[in-house]
């Protein structure tokens, strides 16, 4: 069982949390190139080690920055959509 | 030295002490250049290294691996094979793989213990029963086996499954596949390995791959811990760690990394017939041979490299697996791990020449890929060998993720991945 | 049979016997046994039969590591398989069967297969059985693996029990050093749990002699014991900590006598590791006879329970924990002789053929005896350090891997860190735990001589006792170049028992290190995974069972539906009435009434998610398919929502309530996910935008109305709104009353007839229901069920998602292509929509099917067949298909190739087996001029 912070709600256990996807996948203008679709739509990093996520926390319906160690587990508090690196 | 496998042998080096039994296969020193390098010993790999020699005559070819042969998901999965898939082009790679799964004990001459005990996937509403029906319907055009299970088929089947007047998920029957079962996953590595070596493949362990050559715009070889290795041609079927190479290939797949979990109970005496799966339930399991119940689940919902199990997952896994069969309550659970699979957004394999010319890719078999591993040999090694798709990998390319064509087995059969 | 009780000493209460039977023979034992100590004191050696070649077994050891012997137990209604003798307290009236074993341990059946064992060395099942195939030998193989055998004809176990805490310090193991660390940790304020697998705490204070502070180690352990009860401690025996997982969570499972065991998950600042050494075996030829067993576990079962292991007894050793073995059992009444490598004196072979008999040395001398305890030295407990990724070191002089460096929140100590003598390991904990104030023991310093087993040696020398795995295996897999640790484990099965290997793995290594010029940490280890020891499913599973799995979702009308016989069942979650009465007949018979008069269906479960805000209507453009901008306040809109794919994820009728209001209405087991979707990019694409977003689906229950007799159904009720078509058209929403009881009503049709939806707060509902089902009745009509909702529905060719669409559905298969083509503005997959694949001709589509061969109706799931080419293809597939209810044929729906221009033409269905023929037509099979809906 992990722990995640939201940073609206504070630590709480794993199951009340939704993987969002990879931070600055950004939607791409809507004439864009099929390959460029491609990319937004299905290609992805997939770091193996530090990684810079999206997540929603269910009960409170906030999605949120969060930076966690793909390998180790270690998650840093999450961060406001909105906040600043 | 006894190469051949058989009673004979084994009664001869029985009165011999076992002692006259040849090496499975060498560890022979990396050689500067090969014809062909396959990235990856787990059953991917060296099919692929198999297939090139045997049914292509190309036969200087190594096979490298970071860690141990078969260490990775070929050791890690339920062993589970089968073609109950609902696309045409879905089962034509799945039955491929079963069919060569049928003669492979033979031809290997190494017994993988493929023991075709039937799976039932359990419907357990009205609605479930249709969607089993249009599977069904499905795998039977498209040439597999498969049947319609009603409740007393079920029974028949699974005599110790909960049909109490209580029961959260009853069973009314499912979709049949006699052709399913199970082979004995480090059976399948180790005889691939020994027959390929036989054709005069290298298999280098310990050897980590630590990038690519690339010259002119190619794929040239590979650099490794103990030096670069040349090649006309690289495959790649590192599962798990697709994104990982791709990524120093100077490309991106389609390709989330989670954690698949198993684990097995204590052995008990025979008392499950058949391969089970439950999606309501969220489980699926089969007893080995030796009397464990092999159980596993669905994906983690956290991406991850880590391979280890988890609570949350077991607890859900297992609180459904009492609930389908309530006299498991009395099974302890003995041994718990985790594999790294690649999942791709349609859940369908990724075959074909990458991005990097010179570079060709099995990957993206999610939970599927065990079952798969002949068929991902031959396929990727007519890639190689011929620069051409087979027929039956051509569907499979990355190019599908562009123009939208996915193969999404959830999408289309209710078949929980 | 020469292991005895003494007539005094030990925990065991004398006054308290008791008795139990073990393959039918009767046992007796005191109250402080456990099974193992009973056993043993009974004389019976044979207690167990091994894996692979039935050899006759006796119990090695005392605790978690024993590989020999397993029972399956009848505790009265109640079956047990694989029950570990070793960590059960003996009780009265179990019915104990040897695990592996028929009829009996000592008379087993297969007890010849050892004969055999030359031909059967580890993996012989890869090298044969190929002829005709695997299929013929299988099942024989099969009966005669396994262990204990599940019972499923015996009472279900009880629920385990589950339980979450967080303290600052878990100390698991409490032996002298764990309980020193608890008592030390709990002084400087720390809340701490000190857990112990035995049932007792002390370890080796409970059968070792020590000198702690000046006084002996049992009074020591009384003041201990009091001053954690004093301080707080809180302490669990019985209780097994088995594996350590992501963010600190500790896992234990303790083993409760009035009730089924209890996982707690505890999440603990810390951790320290105390969880002590388990001592290994020695090689040596037979070293699988009963009664060779462990010298410690001797040492226990002597000072604790009592028993004298053997008359005659040989000490065979290479290491100093034995001195005060070999002194116990001489001051005990046994002759002892110790063969210690330390000294050059080494076994080569027991002797015996169903037990121990005697041992040969290395020298040639022969010493008979009927016990030989042994030590091979100590194997530290690291397990919970390895499953923390903590990295291990090989300590050279005590023979063991012990923690390299604490991993974050972990801590190792004692002997689990390799300090074997406790003088030692106490001596360690102020720098390892920050105390200030340990206690101080005397002892001998540990003394160890290296003693693996050799290459070549000869005999056959046991190094996994459970699965039959002997050094000659080991040397196989070195020849057959199964040499990485990890092969050596899967191609031999060493370690792969259900002990893990507590007691072999080491000497396994070893050996293949020797055999191919390594040293054991070049080979290294194999990866510890979790349980340290096996856990009960009941514990895991925990109280989820029945009802309480995936719970489904309930109508707030539920007791007036199962007032009137509604037969409920689980649709996508909720659990709702499929028709009323038990026979299914109903169903066609709701549906005509409902056609012919007037149907009543709780739609509670109906998605109801209200998007509010000045920038409601411009968000709601981006997420539908449709415009939505352009309606007008009290307005309705049927559309679709889209993936990112162009798939069409949901459907649904929109309401503008006002200028800044809308209900999303969506599919009752897609709520979450649309309320997801919604919040998902309200946040990341318009996250200054003015908008607030509500799920209001499980506050309003929303009852439907639908048939001829509709308007006159709802004035019948009492609800005197003007309901008239100019005041209140189809697809208009409208509010009546007002406050808390204010009713919504909206005229829209998922039937084809006149129809309103009444939404309520959902704890108004009941007596609405009542309102609404009796007028319903005065009009000739009445409640129907969600099966006859689907009948009416499929009549009119209105789909339900995830039936009739799968998840390669665009919108311009279901027909509707308009928005793709004229909107304006970027909505949510509209790229996606002209891709190759999306614009390709020959794409599923949806049509209508009625059946071409005077047959009934067509099966769902059949697939319509192109048999063209050589092989059959499928076309697409039924989704759906009912009697007709206005109508007086069958209807079907379905996902055709190219079903939209093949209307008129007939096709062929395959269905398990059968042939069907199908003429396809448009959807809509009733009205579709929409007359009904103003009727």
């Amino acid at each position: 069982m992990q722990i995640f912070s939201c940073p609206f709600c504070g630590p709480r256990p794993e199951p009340e949390f939704h993987f969002g996807g990879e931070l600055g996948n950004h939607r791409p203008a809507p004439d864009c190139s099929p390959e460029a679709w491609a990319q937004y739509l299905h290609f992805r990093t997939n770091p193996r080690g530090a990684a810079e996520e999206i997540w929603l926390h269910i009960p409170c319906g906030e999605l949120f920055k969060m930076h966690r160690d793909t390998v180790t587990m270690t998650a840093l508090p999450g961060r406001a959509l909105g906040d600043q690196p | 030295m006894t190469r051949h496998y058989s009673a004979l042998s084994l009664l001869k080096e029985g009165l011999a002490g076992q002692k006259g039994w040849a090496k499975a296969w060498e560890s022979p020193e990396p050689k500067p250049r090969y014809d062909m390098v396959i990235v990856g010993g787990g059953g991917h790999g060296l099919a692929t290294a198999y297939y090139l020699a045997k049914q292509h005559g190309i036969t200087d070819v190594a096979v490298v691996e970071k860690g141990w042969l078969g260490g990775g998901n070929t050791g890690r999965n339920t062993t589970v094979v089968r073609s109950n898939y609902f696309f045409p082009e879905s089962v034509r790679l799945y039955d491929m793989a079963l069919k060569l799964y049928e003669g492979l004990s033979r031809e290997l001459n190494y017994n993988i213990m493929l023991s075709q005990r039937g799976m039932i996937s359990l419907a357990h509403t009205p609605a479930e029963m249709e969607m089993a029906a249009r599977v069904v319907n499905a795998m039977q055009i498209n040439g597999t086996d498969a049947e319609l299970f009603g409740p007393e088929d079920v029974k028949r089947v699974l005599p110790i499954y909960n049909f109490g007047p209580k029961a959260r998920y009853p069973a009314l029957g499912g979709v049949w596949q006699g052709r399913s079962g199970t082979a004995r996953h480090d059976a399948v590595a180790w005889g691939y390995a020994r027959a390929a070596a036989r054709l005069g493949v290298h298999i280098l362990q310990q050897c980590e791959v630590t990038d690519f050559l690339i010259e002119g715009g190619r794929c040239r070889g590979v650099v490794t811990a103990s030096g670069a290795i040349r090649a006309d041609k690289v495959g790649l079927a590192v599962a798990g760690h697709s994104s990982q190479m791709a990524a120093k290939a100077g490309f991106r797949l389609p390709v989330t990394s989670y954690a698949l979990q198993a684990c097995v109970s204590e052995p008990v005496k025979p008392i499950l017939d058949t391969v089970v799966l439950s999606p309501g339930a969220g489980t699926y399991a089969s007893q080995s041979d030796k009397g464990e119940m092999v159980v596993g689940g669905g994906l983690d919902r956290i991406p991850s490299y880590g391979q280890r199990g988890n609570l949350p997952v077991l607890e859900t896994v297992l609180s459904g697996l009492v609930e389908m069969f309530p006299a498991f309550r009395q099974l302890n659970l003995m041994r718990q791990w985790a594999g790294i699979v690649d999942v791709v957004p349609d859940s369908s394999p990724i075959l074909g020449e990458s991005p990097l010319p010179g570079l060709f890719l099995n990957c993206g078999w999610g939970t599927g890929g065990f079952k798969s591993i002949p068929a991902g040999g031959v396929l990727l090694a007519h890639l190689m060998a011929t620069g051409q798709h087979h027929d039956i990998s051509r569907p499979f390319d990355l190019d599908r993720f562009t123009t939208g064509r996915l193969i999404d087995e959830a999408a289309g059969s209710g078949i929980a991945h | 049979m020469t292991a005895r009780r003494l007539p005094e000493g030990g925990e065991v209460d004398r006054s308290r016997p008791l008795s139990f039977t073990f393959d039918g023979r009767p046992v007796q034992g005191f109250h402080g046994d456990t099974l193992a100590s009973a056993l043993l004191a009974s004389g019976e050696r044979v207690l167990g039969r091994s894996f692979k070649y039935r050899r006759p077994r006796g119990i090695w050891g005392a605790g978690t590591e024993e590989p020999n012997v397993y029972a399956d137990a009848t505790d009265g209604p109640r079956f047990h398989p694989n029950l570990r003798v070793t960590l059960e307290p003996a009780r009265d009236g179990l019915d104990l069967r040897s695990a592996n074993s028929s009829p009996s341990a000592r008379a087993d059946r297969l007890g010849f297969l050892d004969l055999f064992a030359r031909f059967l060395p580890s993996a012989f099942y890869y090298k044969t059985f190929f002829w005709p195939n695997w299929h013929v030998y299988e099942p024989a193989i099969r009966r005669m693996a396994g262990l204990g055998r599940i019972k499923p004809s015996s009472a279900p176990l009880p629920d385990g029990d589950q339980r979450n805490h967080h303290c600052d310090t878990v100390v698991v193991g409490a032996g002298p050093v764990g309980i020193a660390a608890a008592l030390g940790l709990s002084r400087s304020g720390e809340s701490v749990v000190l857990v112990d697998d035995g049932s007792r705490i002390g370890g080796s204070l409970l059968f070792r002699s020590a000198r702690i502070d000046g006084m002996p180690g049992a009074n020591w352990l009384a003041a201990a014991e009091a001053d954690l009860r004093q301080l707080g401690v809180t302490v669990l025996t019985r209780t097994t900590a088995f594996g350590i997982y992501d963010h600190g969570l500790i896992a234990l499972n303790q083993r409760r006598d009035d009730g089924p065991d209890r996982l707690w998950r505890v999440r603990p600042r810390r951790i320290v590791l105390a969880a002590g050494a388990v001592e290994r075996p020695l090689p040596f030829a037979a070293n699988d006879l009963p009664g060779v067993m462990s010298a410690e576990a001797a040492l226990g079962y002597l000072r604790r329970q009592a028993v004298l292991p053997g008359l005659r007894i040989v000490v065979a050793t290479n290491n100093s924990s034995t001195d005060e073995v070999a002194a116990a059992m001489t001051a005990a009444g046994a002759e002892v002789t110790v063969v210690d490598a330390r000294q050059g004196r080494r076994v080569a072979r027991a002797l015996g053929r169903r037990m121990v008999t005697g041992v040969v040395l290395e020298d040639g001398t022969r010493i008979p005896c009927d016990c030989v305890l042994v030590s091979g030295g100590f194997t530290a407990t690291v397990h919970l350090h390895a499953q923390a990724k903590g990295r291990l070191r090989w300590d050279d002089a005590r023979l063991s891997f012990v923690p390299e460096a604490p991993v974050a929140g972990l801590v190792t100590v004692g002997a689990a860190a390799g300090h074997f003598a406790l003088a030692e390991a106490l001596a360690a904990l102020p720098e390892t735990l920050g105390l200030p104030d340990v206690p101080v023991a005397d002892s001998a310093p540990y003394d160890i001589t290296p003693l693996w087993p050799r290459p070549g040696q000869p005999g056959r020398v046991w190094i996994d006792l459970q699965h039959d795995v002997t050094a000659k295996d080991v040397e196989l897999a070195a020849r057959e170049n199964m040499v990485s640790v990890e092969h050596l484990k899967r191609y031999t099965t060493l370690g792969m028992a259900t002990d893990q290997g507590k007691t072999s793995n080491l000497a396994g290594m070893a050996l293949m290190g020797a055999l191919t010029g390594r040293s054991i940490p070049e080979v290294g280890t194999t990866t510890y995974r979790p349980p340290f020891a096996p856990v009960p499913y009941t514990s895991l599973a925990g109280p989820r069972g029945g009802s309480r799995m995936n719970p489904v979702r309930r109508l707030a009308c539920e007791a007036r539906h199962r007032e009137i016989g509604a037969s409920l069942g689980d649709y996508g979650g909720w659990l709702r009435p499929a028709h009323y009465g038990s026979d299914d007949s109903a169903i066609l018979a709701e549906a005509k009434l409902a056609r012919a008069a007037v149907g009543l269906f709780d739609a509670s479960p109906l998605g109801k998610i209200e998007v509010i805000g000045p920038d409601a209507a411009a968000f709601l453009d981006f997420i539908h398919y449709n415009t939505v901008s352009t309606l007008k306040p009290g307005q309705c809109r049927y559309g679709f929502i889209l993936a990112e794919s162009g798939v069409v994820y949901d459907d649904g009728v929109l309401v503008r309530l006002d200028d800044h209001r809308f209900v999303v209405s969506c599919s009752s087991a897609h709520v979450a996910g649309v309320h997801g979707l919604l919040e998902e990019w309200r946040q990341d694409r318009f996250p200054a935008a003015r908008i607030a977003i509500h799920d209001a689906t499980a506050e309003t229950a929303t009852l439907t109305v639908s048939g001829p007799k509709a308007r006159a159904t709802l004035a019948a009720a009492g609800i005197d709104a003007d309901l008239s078509d100019t005041a209140f058209p189809h697809m208009t929403t409208r509010w009546h009353g007002s406050g808390e009881a204010a009713l919504r009503l909206t005229r829209v049709s998922f039937t084809g007839d006149r129809s309103y939806e009444v939404s309520v707060r959902q704890d108004l509902a009941p007596p609405l229901w009542d309102r609404l089902a009796a007028a319903a009745r005065a009009e000739g009509g009445g409640p129907i069920g969600i099966e006859a909702l689907m009948i009416l529905r499929a009549e009119k060719g209105f789909i339900v998602i995830g039936k009739d669409t799968d998840g390669m559905t665009r919108p311009m298969d279901l027909g509707v292509s308009g928005p793709m083509k004229a909107k304006k503005v970027d909505f949510l997959g509209r790229r996606s929509l002209f891709t190759d694949e999306a614009q390709r001709a020959d794409r599923n589509q949806l049509v209508g099917l009625l059946p071409a061969d005077g047959f009934g109706p067509l099966p769902v799931g059949a697939h319509g067949i192109d048999l063209s080419g050589t092989t059959p293809r499928s076309i697409g597939y039924i989704t759906s298909s009912h009697p007709g209810a206005a109508l007086d044929h069958p209807v079907a729906l379905g996902l055709i190739e190219r079903g939209a221009e093949r209307h008129g033409q007939e096709i062929t269905l395959h269905h398990l087996g059968q042939r069907r023929r199908a003429t396809l037509c448009p959807p809509c099979f009733l009205d579709p001029k929409g007359e009904r809906l103003h009727a």
